[in-house]
């Protein structure tokens, strides 16, 4: 035990005047980490099979196409840009401009997914042919998931915006959704190269 | 301007506040509520549910065991057995059990009012609830998971085991790991935004310390063995090659991925159990835990170097030596920081003044046994011993010693140190120590010749042994063992029953403890504190007396600090660092959304399990449906913190 009768300054219950985000942002970002993690590992998984076997994709199968992924690949990356856009536009409480920025950021979305199931479509291989299948599947796919969540919470949030429940300094859920479309993007900056460009270096 | 302090304790009952914060009576409120602390109580109970049914289950094993050739069990039954007694263990008893010490205790020692989303709280118990339950189910349709609790692919593949037995265990991992996620997440945005002006990280209980790198670790752990399991459900469910060699799979990434998680796992059990005990030997030795800072820098170290060490489960499977080096030095470095905590312990013992109630001897009890599994610890991550023992009842022994001795003893001390906060109720200090006797003596009969065994080359999982190798003797010794300590722990469970009704009023603060849980009344009031306490100490109850209590200030970052103010259901918000307001949180009415979700999840894995579309599109329509529900009342009830532009 120190010595007894430690005061207490009255400096620490005096606002703070950092800008904040809700505690639900931080929410968001903790759940990003461990969302992080499930693609790092993923990765892991794929150059841990890639180094194991002799051939590479396995069976024959064609490298990953860039024709098309290369274009949309930048307009998913892209579609960040409205969304900061929007970021800082309802922050000064400019909810136009939040409406445009996610739905311009919807648009651009729904245009990857749409690529990625048409991909889906043409490839000739399933996911139960062997191991380069069922992992090159799994990843593009979980990503796609992720990129479709991403659109039904847009959806949730443009929603709210035109129904008017978002003001300045009350749009929390809209502040966790731009947080989690980034990182939505930020994933495909990692697996874009590891599973499309990586398989044409030989 | 900042808000006064007014250094009388706030009253205790404010009936308006109480009716705001109290939950709906009967069923509605028990489906219902968001209250941290029936949360957390219900955590435990529901833990120690499955604690005593894996007890059984290892009691029923040692019956089987106990003589040569015996015929109790069959080998199917005992693969089952040891399986399920793993699983219960690791995944419905320890992971939860100390979750639901956390839900309670966290937010009583940061001296805020709830959890930062005390609805995720709900939804994460639900879902270790459902998670069992869903586990347990294999027993009521016969077909239990058999294939051991780490079950290794080739063996959990669907050629080798193709029954619903190992689906029960697969996508029963992947359901519970799911609450373990949340439940961390929840903790680590707890401690760092709902603490109590004043408290600096440097202030902050060493058990708090311990769940925020509980809770790091899960984040970063838990998604490998959901992959592990996952990706085998994959190949099992749906025809997929991951772990089929003949199609380019690798059996030996399963491990790799299984252990990932699997190392870490036993310090994420570990740490918080060890700040269970930084907060027990301080507080029965009279005295500040010595080497604090040391202590909180052991706790995370460990939890980073702890990623290092998987490969060490794996040192007989052939890889390249120059990895099982690496592995094998930094499995030897973690004893470093363990260290460091077992001589701060020591000494805060050795200067001060030590009274021996239960939990104190609980947690001396735990230091003599962590002694010994650490020291067998250092033993296996030699690579040469490793090979010599590694499947034998040495690792058995060496695991228990860690796993029930290192981590359910420091649980039972929480137990008689933090049930009478919880209850309101003191637990007999003499059926305590006479339970904590016949649970340290029945502990070593069991644990102890297994090394010998282990020696004597008995591999583990085995159901039975011929008579000539030797082995009968340790062998009756161990089950004679088992129920001695299956009886100490069946004397706490008494204690326990009868202090709910007979046993002394608790009072605020029994054991002259020194952190914030100890401020308010035993059982605690809905709402924990009427005004936020003011810290200024690593020990705000012994160095601040009186307590200061915060006043509601002007300022609506401040409005909701205290008394006055404060009849609102909301806590104040502080910044992550320094503690300052920031704003206030409101803490959501009791609702039903974290359990039809988790309900919703529950058919989703029902329907995987029994492959029936119908019933798990349904489920995955029911979470869905409530999750969207529940995004579109984030506004109404996440009140605004005000903000100041950026």
């Amino acid at each position: 035990m120190t010595a007894a009768g430690a005061t207490v300054s009255t400096g620490i219950t005096r606002p703070s005047t950092r800008r904040s985000y809700p505690t639900a942002w931080w929410g968001m970002a903790v759940l990003i980490m461990t969302e992080a993690m499930v693609f790092a590992i993923l990765l892991a998984a794929y150059f841990f099979l890639r180094a194991a076997s002799k051939e590479w994709p396995l069976g024959g199968i064609e490298v990953p196409k860039l024709k098309l992924a290369v274009p949309f690949s930048f307009v998913l990356w892209g579609s960040s840009i409205p969304i900061f856009w929007a970021e800082a536009g309802i922050r000064k409480g400019n909810v136009a401009r939040l409406k445009a920025g996610v739905l311009l950021s919807f648009l651009m979305g729904a245009a990857f997914l749409a690529y990625t199931l048409y991909d889906f479509d043409e490839l000739h291989f399933g996911w139960r042919d062997n191991a380069y299948g069922s992992i090159y599947y799994t990843i593009v796919g979980l990503h796609a998931l992720h990129v479709f969540v991403g659109l039904a919470v847009n959806v949730v949030v443009q929603l709210k915006a035109w129904l008017g429940r978002y003001d300045r300094g009350r749009y929390a859920s809209a502040e966790v959704f731009f947080l989690y479309w980034h990182f939505v993007d930020v994933v495909w900056l990692a697996v874009f190269p590891a599973l499309f460009l990586s398989s044409h270096l030989r | 301007m900042a808000v006064t302090e007014h250094p009388a304790p706030p009253p205790v009952e404010e009936p308006e506040l109480l009716e705001l914060w109290e939950d709906a009576p009967g069923l509605p409120g028990f489906l219902s509520t968001v209250d941290h602390k029936r949360i957390g109580l219900r955590y435990i109970y529901t833990c120690f549910f499955f604690f005593f049914a894996a007890g059984l289950m290892a009691l029923v094993m040692r019956g089987q065991l106990a003589r040569p050739n015996s015929t109790v069990l069959g080998p199917q039954v005992y693969n089952e057995l040891f399986t399920m007694h793993g699983v219960t263990m690791i995944f419905l008893f320890n992971t939860p059990v100390l979750a639901g010490f956390g839900n309670y205790l966290i937010p009583l020692q940061l001296g805020t009012r709830d959890m930062a989303f005390p609805r995720l709280n709900a939804f994460s118990y639900w879902i270790f609830l459902l998670g069992g339950i869903f586990m347990y189910s294999s027993f009521l349709v016969g077909k239990v998971p058999d294939g051991g609790w780490f079950g290794y692919t080739p063996l959990v593949s669907r050629t080798f085991s193709p029954g619903l037995n190992i689906d029960f265990w697969g996508l029963g991992i992947v359901f519970t790991g799911l609450s373990t996620t949340v439940g961390s997440i929840n903790f680590i945005v707890t401690i760092f935004k709902l603490r109590a002006p004043g408290m600096t990280l440097n202030r902050m209980p060493i058990f708090v310390w311990s769940m925020l790198v509980f809770s790091f670790m899960a984040i970063f752990a838990v998604p490998a063995v959901t992959l592990a399991t996952g990706l085998n459900e994959l190949d099992r469910l749906f025809g997929t090659s991951f772990f089929l060699p003949a199609l380019g799979g690798s059996v030996l990434l399963y491990q790799h991925l299984f252990w990932f998680w699997g190392h870490p796992e036993v310090y994420i059990l570990f740490v918080p159990a060890t700040g269970m005990i930084s907060q027990i030997i301080p507080t029965f030795s009279h005295r500040a835990l010595s080497g604090y800072l040391w202590v909180a820098g052991a706790l995370v170290t460990v939890g980073f170097i702890s990623f290092g060490v998987w490969v060490h489960h794996m040192f007989a499977t052939g890889l390249p030596p120059v990895a099982m080096a690496f592995f094998s030095g930094a499995s030897l470095i973690i004893t470093i920081p363990s260290g460091v905590q077992f001589f701060a312990w020591i000494a805060t013992m050795w200067k001060g003044t030590v009274k021996l109630t239960t939990a104190m001897l609980f947690a001396i009890g735990f230091l003599l046994i962590f002694l010994l599994g650490g020291i067998t610890g250092v033993m296996v991550a030699v690579l040469p011993f490793d090979w010599q023992v590694t499947d034998s009842y040495f690792v058995v022994a060496h695991f228990h010693y860690v796993l029930n001795g290192a981590v359910v003893f420091p649980i039972f001390g929480a137990i008689y140190y933090w049930m009478p906060k919880m209850t309101g109720r003191m637990l007999s200090e003499r059926l305590g120590k006479l339970s904590f006797w016949v649970m340290f003596v029945g502990f070593n009969i069991t644990f102890f010749p297994m090394h010998i065994l282990g020696f004597l080359g008995m591999p583990r999982r085995i159901y039975t042994y011929d008579n000539g190798l030797g082995w009968g003797g340790l062998n009756a010794m161990v089950s004679i063992g088992s129920a001695i300590f299956g009886l100490g722990t069946a004397i706490t469970l008494f204690n326990w029953a009868w202090s709910r009704r007979r046993g002394a009023a608790a009072g605020a603060d029994p054991w002259d403890a020194d952190s914030l849980e100890w401020a308010t009344s035993s059982p605690p009031p809905h709402y924990n504190f009427a005004a936020i306490p003011l810290v200024a100490s690593r020990h705000p109850l012994w160095d601040q007396r009186p307590l200061p209590y915060a006043e509601s200030g002007e300022e609506p970052e401040t409005g909701g600090l205290g008394p006055g103010g404060a009849v609102k259901r909301e806590t104040p918000v502080t910044s992550g660092i320094d503690t300052r307001p920031e704003g206030n949180l409101e803490i959501p009415h009791e609702t039903y959304l974290p359990f039809i979700v988790a309900v919703g999840l529950a058919a989703m894995f029902v329907g995987l399990l029994i492959k029936g579309a119908v019933v798990g599109v349904a489920g995955i329509g029911l979470a869905v449906v409530g999750a969207v529900w529940w995004a579109w009342r984030t506004e109404e009830d996440l009140a605004p913190s005000e903000r100041t532009p950026g």
